[in-house]
Parts: C-alpha cells; structure tokens; sequence
C-alpha cells in the first residue's frame, strides 16, 4: 500500500525523531569516549592528557568490578522474577469477580507513582530501620530480634525496594492482556474438560507471551539504570554487597570527581548493556513479529 | 462476563485482593500518616503512633522552609512541556512506523530504545559542561530537552504499538474519499489514537515527574524541581520522619492523585502493543 | 535559535542590572539542611534590613547531594552559586586551587576572634578562604543515671579501657539498652570521621612519609579489633548503617549508654522537646588509649566561602561577614537562647559568661582545642587533617574503605580481610593518583 511518495514522506516524519535521538545518542557517547582516554579529575585541574587505555584498565581490574557485574544481574533478574511471577498472580486474582475491583486497583497501583528517591527514604527509615521502622517494632512486638535488612541482606532489600515499584506496572499490562482474553476460549477448553491448571498453561500462558516479553523489556531498560535506591539505602554496601555497575560508574565519576575511569566505567557499562539489549531485542523481535 | 461465580468463592477472593492492595498501598499510607505526626510520635512503635495526636506541625514546618509552589510548578512545567515536545516529535514518527514500514523499521525501534541504556551517572560531567557553555544551567528549558529525549523512545514505541492497532482499511477508506496525507493524520487517524496518545502522555508524564538524577544535577533553584525539594530533607541532623513524611506526601500527592484519576485511561494505552 | 534569543535576552537582562545601580542583587547560597542553618533562613529579617537592595536564595540540600553538587559546579566553573557551603575539607583544596576568593572583612569583623584551630584549618598561605558557621569537634556523651546505676564515674579525661568499662556495665540488651552507640555506616565523613579519630588515639596514621598506606600496621588492627569488640558486644543492632542522625535518635530514645560523635549534638540531647534523657546526659573528653598522646577528637567545622566564578563578590562577602558575625550570634540567642547558638567559632562566645552556663560549652571548647589538624597523628605525617586526609582523592579513598570497615562491622567480612583490603584499595589508587612511585 505504501507508494514511493508516501515513503518519502513517512521519512520526512521519521527523521526529526532519529536525528535527535542521534545526536542525544552520539554527543554524549563521543565526549564520554574522548574523556575516557584522558587523565581527567575535577579535583586536579593541572593534570591532564592522554592516557590510552589506563582507565579502561583501572575500571576493569577494580576489585568491585566483579561484584558489581553479578549485583547488577541479581538486581535487575530478581526484580524481574518477582514482577513477573507476582503480577502474573496479581492480575489472575484482580481479573476475578469481587467487591471493591476499582478501589483495589487503585491500591495496587499507587506504588508506580511514588518517586524512586521517596520509596527508598521511606522504606529505608519507616520500615527497615532496625530501631524505629514498622518491621522492627513487629519483631519486637512478637519478641524477636528486629532484622537488619540493610545490613543482613542489602542486596535483597533492594530488590524488594525496587520490585515493590515496579509491581503495578506489570500488573497492569499482564491484566490488561488478561482482559482480552477471548472468554469463548476459555469456555471451550473448559468443555473440553481442561482443569484450571491446564487451562492456565495452555491457553493463558501463551495469550500472555507477548505481554510477558513486553514487561520484561521495558523494566530491564529501566532497571539497568538503578541508581537512586542504592544511594539511599545502602551506599553500595556494606563492603561492595550492593554496588552494581552503575553504582560503581558514580562512585568514579562522582565521588572521585575522576572524569576519565568515569567515562570509561560508562563506556563499559554501555557495551555490557546492549550485549543485553541484543539478547531482549532478539527475543522480543520475534514476538513482535506474530 | 458468563462466568458463574459462587459466592463464597466471591469473598474469598474479595478478602484476598484487598488485603494485597492494602499491603501494597501501606508504605505510602504510613508515610501519610506519620506526616501528621510530632518528629517523637513518629519514631514510636505502629499501635502507639495510631493513638497519638495528629498535627500539622510538620506541615508549617516545610511551608517555612521551602517554596513548595515554585518546585510543584516547576515539576508541573518541565514533566508536561518534556512530554509534549516528545508527542510532537513522535506522533508523525510513529505515525510513519506504524503505517509505512520499511524493512528497517524494527531495527530502527529497538535502536531508540537502545539509546535508553547509556547510565546517567557517566555522561554527567559532558553534559553539564555542554549546558555550562549553552547557558542552561537551572533553566527550565534545559530540563525539558534532557527529558524528552530521555523518553522519546518510550513515547514513539509506545504511539507506535498504538497506531498499529489501528486497522488499515480505513485509511484506505478515506483515501479513496480523496483525503491528503495532512488531512488522514489530523481527521482520521488523531481521533482514533487519542486514547493512545493520552495514555502515552499520562505515562511520561509520570516518568518525568519522578526522574530524579538529571533533575536534581542540572538545577540549583530557579528551575529546581519536587525531586531537589525532597532532598532537602533526606537525613538532616536530628529527627526527621514526620518532616521527611510531610516532604514527601506534598511531593508525591500530585501525581498519585492525577493517576488515580485518570488510571482508565493510562491503563488502556498500557499494552505496548501486547494485546492483540 | 531559542538558545541565541535567550542569550540576547540575557545579555540585555545583564546591561540592565549593571546600569542601574541600586538594582537589587540576588545572590544564590548553596547550604547543608541541617538545623543551624535552616535556622538562619528564618532570621534572614534582620539581614534584608540592613542590606535592603540583596536578596538570598537558598538552596538547601542534603550533605552528600550538597558536596556533590557544590564540587561540579566549582570543579567545572559553572557559575551557579555565589556562596557555597563547605566543609573544613574542602577548604583548603579548592583554596589552593584558586577556586575560592579571598574573604577580606572588615575590621569590625575581628578576624583574630575565631578559634585558632579552626581558622587555620581554612588557611591557606595567611589567607582566610572560608568563614566558619558553626565548628564542632567529637567527645563523649554518656547517660549519668545509667552509670550510678552501674555504681561507675566517667572520669573527665578517659581511656578506652574505661570506655569499654562503662559501656559493659552499661548495657542491659532486654531493656533495649546498649552501652555504646558509634558511627556505622561506610562514608568518609561517616564511619571513617570516626574511626580515623580513633585510629589516632591508638597511634595509627593513613600514610607514612612516602604516602603509602599503614593499614598493615598494628596500630590500626589493634584499633579496628577494639571497635569491633566494642559495637559487636555493647553496640545497638543495625549498626553498620548508623550515622551520625540514627545514633542521634538511639541516645535520644534512651537506647545508648554513651556515645561518642559531634560535639553540636550534645545540643541535641538535652533539649527536653526532642530527647527524653535530657536531663540526664554528661560529657567527657574523647578517649585515647591509655599512654597516647593523642585524643580520639576530631575537627569539622561548615564554612561559607565565595566561589572565585561569582559575578556578586561583594554582595556575596556582606553575606558572609553577617551570617558568621558577632551580631548574629546575639541575634540567635535573643531569638531562640544561648544554647541554640552556633558553635564552635569564636573565642569571644565562649567568653561569654552567659553562654558558659550552658552545660556542653566549655566541653565543646576544650574538645576543639585539643584537636590538632596539623599534627593529627603521634607519627609524623605528610598530611593536613585529623579524621580526613586533605588530598582531593581521600572522597573516594576514605568512602571505599569505609564500605570494607562497615562490612566488617556487619559480619560479613572479618577484621583482618577488611584491613588487608583496604590496604591494597588504598595503595591502588594512591598509585594511579601517582602519590606512590
């Protein structure tokens, strides 16, 4: 259907979009790339010039460098584990009859809405605090030690941080989908004497691929990008117990002021996330093409 | 729905859903509620800080402190303008997408999103010299361009997924009514996506609202957002909660409240193109 | 084309100002939310009477974000601040850098009146580059009931054998009580302030003469060891993420036997508003280890310097010289009374007989006074400052450690690993500074 004109004309559309992302995608990259290889620190205005790839070499031999590759995908796989499975539950419950549908949908998505610096102040200090939270003073009240999360399990207490964000938006899509959902279909298999659980994994699940993949993108974009949440909470630690890749990119270029293993701290962070970015894009390409 | 339902089955569920939503939902009641505490009360242990009396103490406090308005407004400014400069852009983009693909299409998609993943916290000193010589520094102006380029590949996969699920006979249908590529976009194809748009803009709205590096980092007071008045009262000497609390609920009341309002129609343009 | 009609309007906005003379001229102040400071906004009254053509818009910000912001802004000279709150680290850095003007004040303003200690701290070749809002130093508070209750008395200068006395005597886990509450969580101005006070007063030091680090030594083991022992058997739990802020709620709750940290919280502790141990709080010099010369005390004091870029030095200096005078001294302690008074500046107050009633004011003095910035440690030492190291790199370095230090705390890592850690993470990046050849 699409004619040589409207081709033009489709580009003449596309093109304000691409040359800004574009510029926004490669100012960026090749200053970052052009201070990578400079001995650069805001502190020290008299040094300078070139230096190769010393700190390339300086950020990959960091001794939190390893660590903060595996937080890194602990955070963003455990995020995703709960959001997904959690929602998927989530919405299987809230696309079932009851009383007061509206008023709990709008308690389960609040969460959403909360800004990533608020959620992490108030679940740092209201509730994981180990002296004056709600968790602690539940303990007590029960007669057991308070917990200290932050401290016992950092990592694991921002993903909880991070998931209880990031919940509604999964579930929202997934019943969305869910919503959509033929009822005829369903009713056929019924007939045909599935039971629910076959019911769920035949004919929900694969409806729900799609949505699922969808989900799956979108939040890993975003959660690769987690920063906010450890800098409240934990500061990347203790000890590099909560330092991702990110995490680790700040501590160069804005703790050390050292512009130079920042950017080349970027640079390797942007390479190791679209190595990622392929894998989803391949994944969810495919799902797009259907 | 043809469903039957049991009753029994009904409350359970009803019991079930509500008791999530509220488990959910109470991180931010709690932080409401403390907020209308004294800072003594808010350290107290749960039963006791629900006996103790409310005051607006904390309130005053930050009224005093701040100029909340000029924050709320800026957010206002910089959350909508990004958004809709990013509509502008990506509306004919998408539009191009949906209806008009080329064989590099996807990839051309997959690479917008790609472009998300640069970590903020490495471009930052670029940027902020970038801005230094442009004259941007704490201006409104600066934010909004960082912001929308931030979501824009949001904004057109989002439009586009949208778009694509507007059938293709009708514009063919107006096209042989003699309708101009001008006149299908503006009188055929914009009502139809306006769910979607209003979708795509309440969610970037949201996004933006919350964004919390480049605002906070590329602002001093003039320009300064919600994100930069919370960080005011992060963790000053001496107690702090109910302040904290109070801080917080002005910072996050405004969106909650436009969310929960306009939640039908976020939810709709939700899909991402997931629901076929 | 926005860019070039916003600079032209800019340019037009500038030439407007300059030519009309009694223009009012805003000056934007960066500063630290914490109370004394959020105080001054309040009184800025009294100010604007006296300078009714400035204008001062505040930007509070919390400490990290504040340094964090102030450090970009200065380091890539982007203009945003006409006065900057800083610490007694930064001072003589960005001094020496050229980054910060002169403070040149008036006679009135009696320069020779600042405590010593803390002007030359903020002294680089005979110039004043800061002017010191409130200074503070660390010492001992301890709960006067919970020790006659244990039959003990805090001697005025004690050891840290007394310390872990006390604090074992102290401690009653079922009540919720610990005998001591210390500073926890990784950051160099956090755990570390505290520690390398401490190290100090065990006769440790950061680096020898040649810059290489001394976490291998003994002295810092034996130190770390200690603090271990200490916070593991009479420490409150959850420790490794306190600060300063969540043992200041700890000791206000009732929860800490003592409590060694900034000198300005002892105003904390006895205000009856907030603390419910007010009346029951005593001080004591900061410890040492029995036959060290040094005590654990350090020395921090938040300054408000002019950022050499501003294009309103003057308006900035009036400012300056108002907030950190004599005057507004009196004017706090009209308003809101003596012991609500910045402090830790001026020997002048301290002179003062009606701010000697105050209980923690000549503790506060004395702490100060025994802190030595120049001298930190009983070793010789290449370094200017006593719970910092003066580098530009010591952010960084003293944050990293911190984390190994805090881990050690949590468990999760043991003494020795944590030491042998930071030594090689020091000698790492010592190395790429380029300190050690």
């Amino acid at each position: 259907m699409s004619t040589q004109a409207s081709r033009t004309a489709a580009r003449l559309m596309i093109s304000p979009a691409v040359i800004l992302l574009l510029g926004w995608m490669i100012v960026p990259l090749a200053m970052t790339l052009w201070f990578s290889m400079q001995r650069y620190n805001l502190l020290m205005p008299g040094m300078g010039g070139f230096t190769g790839f010393d700190n390339y070499s300086y950020f990959l031999t960091d001794p939190a460098f390893f660590d903060a590759i595996k937080n890194t995908l602990v955070l963003v796989l455990g995020v995703l584990a709960i959001t997904t499975v959690g929602g998927l539950l989530l919405a299987l419950l809230l696309d079932q009859p009851f009383w007061g549908q509206g008023i709990v949908r709008v308690l389960v998505i609040a969460p959403f809405f909360v800004m990533p610096t608020v959620s992490a102040l108030v679940w740092k200090n209201m509730f994981m605090n180990p002296v004056n939270g709600v968790f602690a003073h539940l303990a007590k009240s029960i007669g057991l030690q308070p917990y200290d999360f932050l401290a016992q399990s950092p990592l694991a207490s921002i993903v909880l941080i991070v998931a209880w964000q990031w919940l509604p938006f999964a579930t929202l899509i997934l019943l969305t989908a869910l919503q959509s959902l033929d009822s005829e279909q369903l009713e056929a298999a019924e007939m045909d004497g599935a039971g629910p659980i076959s019911r769920f994994f035949y004919v929900m699940l694969p409806h729900l691929a799609r949505a699922i993949t969808v989900v799956i993108l979108i939040q890993t974009i975003f959660l690769l990008s987690t920063f906010a949440e450890i800098l409240v909470t934990t500061n990347g630690g203790p000890g590099t117990a909560s330092t991702t890749l990110t995490y680790l990119v700040y501590v160069q270029s804005l703790l050390q002021f050292d512009v130079g293993s920042g950017a080349a701290g970027g640079i390797v962070a942007v390479v190791l996330a679209n190595i990622v970015a392929i894998f989803l894009m391949r994944m969810i390409g495919k799902n797009l093409e259907n | 729905m043809a469903r039957a339902v049991t009753p029994r089955r009904k409350a359970l569920v009803t019991v079930l859903a509500w008791t999530i939503g509220l488990a959910l939902f109470f991180p931010i009641l709690w932080t409401v509620i403390l907020s209308f505490k004294t800072e003594g009360d808010a350290i107290a242990s749960p039963l006791t800080v629900l006996t103790t009396p409310f005051t607006l103490e904390s309130y005053h406090v930050v009224q005093d402190r701040s100029n909340y308005f000029l924050h709320f407004w800026n957010s206002v400014v910089i959350s909508l303008g990004s958004t809709l400069f990013a509509l502008v852009v990506a509306i004919p983009a998408a539009w191009a997408m949906a209806f008009v693909p080329g064989p590099k299409t996807k990839d051309l998609l997959m690479w917008m999103l790609s472009t998300k993943m640069m970590p903020a916290v490495g471009v930052l000193v670029p940027i902020y010299l970038l801005f230094r010589d442009l004259g941007l520094l704490d201006s409104r102006i600066g934010l909004v361009v960082v912001l929308m380029l931030m979501n824009l590949p949001i904004v057109v996969w989002m439009l586009y997924t949208y778009f694509r699920e507007i059938p293709g006979e009708i514009l063919e249908a107006a096209r042989m009514d003699g309708a101009t590529l001008k006149d299908e976009l503006i009188h055929v194809l914009t009502p139809m996506a306006v769910p979607g748009i209003a979708s795509t803009l309440l969610l970037n709205v949201i996004l933006a609202w919350n964004e919390a590096f480049w605002t906070l980092q590329l602002t001093t007071s003039k320009a300064a957002p919600l994100t930069t008045f919370i960080a005011g009262y992060s963790s000053p000497e001496g107690l702090f909660y109910a302040k904290l609390s109070a801080a917080s609920t002005l910072a996050i009341a405004p969106i909650l409240i436009l969310g929960w309002f306009s939640q039908k129609q976020l939810v709709r343009g939700l899909t991402f193109g997931a629901v076929k | 084309m926005k860019i070039t009609i916003r600079a032209l309007m800019g340019a037009c906005a500038l030439s407007a100002l300059a030519t009309a003379a009694f223009a009012e001229t805003t000056i934007t102040v960066a500063t630290v939310n914490n109370g004394d400071m959020v105080r001054m906004q309040g009184l800025m009254d009294e100010f604007y009477k006296a300078n009714p053509d400035i204008k001062v818009e505040w930007v509070t910000l919390e400490e990290n974000v504040l340094r964090q912001k102030v450090t970009t802004d200065i380091a890539t000279k982007g203009g945003q601040y006409d006065v900057m709150t800083i610490g007694t680290y930064e001072a003589p850095i960005w001094g020496k850098q050229g980054w910060l003007l002169p403070l040149d004040f008036p006679a009135s303003y009696d320069v020779d009146d600042l405590l010593p200690a803390i002007r030359n701290g903020l002294t680089v070749d005979g110039k004043l580059y800061a002017a010191p809002f409130y200074g503070e130093s660390s010492m001992i508070m301890y709960r006067t009931d919970l020790m006659a209750e244990a039959g003990l008395t805090m001697p005025a200068e004690p050891t840290w054998d007394d310390v872990k006395a006390a604090a074992k005597a102290m401690t009653n886990k079922d009540k919720e009580i610990y005998g001591i509450c210390l500073r926890g969580k990784a950051g160099w101005g956090e755990n570390m302030a505290f520690l390398s006070a401490m190290a100090n007063s065990y006769g440790a030091k950061w680096f020898d003469m040649d810059w290489k680090p001394q976490f291998d030594g003994g002295p810092w083991k034996e130190t770390l060891t200690d603090y271990l022992d200490l916070m593991t058997n009479y420490g409150p739990p959850g420790a490794s993420n306190n600060g300063f802020n969540e043992n200041l709620a700890l000791f206000q709750q009732g929860h800490c036997g003592m409590w060694i940290d900034a000198t300005v919280a002892a105003s904390f502790v006895t205000n009856p508003k907030d603390s419910a141990v007010a009346d029951k709080v005593g001080f004591a010099l900061a410890p040492n280890k029995a036959g060290v010369a040094k005590h654990g005390n350090w020395l921090w004091a938040w300054n408000l310097a002019i950022p050499a870029g501003t294009q309103k030095a003057d308006a900035a200096l009036k400012f300056v010289e108002w907030a950190t005078s004599k005057e507004y001294t009196a004017l706090v302690a009209s308003k809101e009374g003596w012991a609500n008074v910045p402090p830790g500046t001026r020997t002048s107050l301290y002179e003062n007989p009606e701010y000697q009633k105050v209980p923690f004011a000549a503790m506060t003095l004395n702490s100060i006074n025994a802190a030595d910035p120049t001298h930190p440690t009983v070793d010789e030492v290449p370094y200017v400052g006593v719970q910092f190291v003066a580098i530009p790199e010591f952010q960084g370095i003293g944050t990293a450690v911190g984390q190994q230090f805090s881990a050690a705390l949590a468990g999760t890592t043991s003494a020795d690993d944590a030491l042998a850690a930071a030594q090689s993470l020091t000698t790492r990046e010592m190395t790429k500074a380029g300190y050690i050849k």
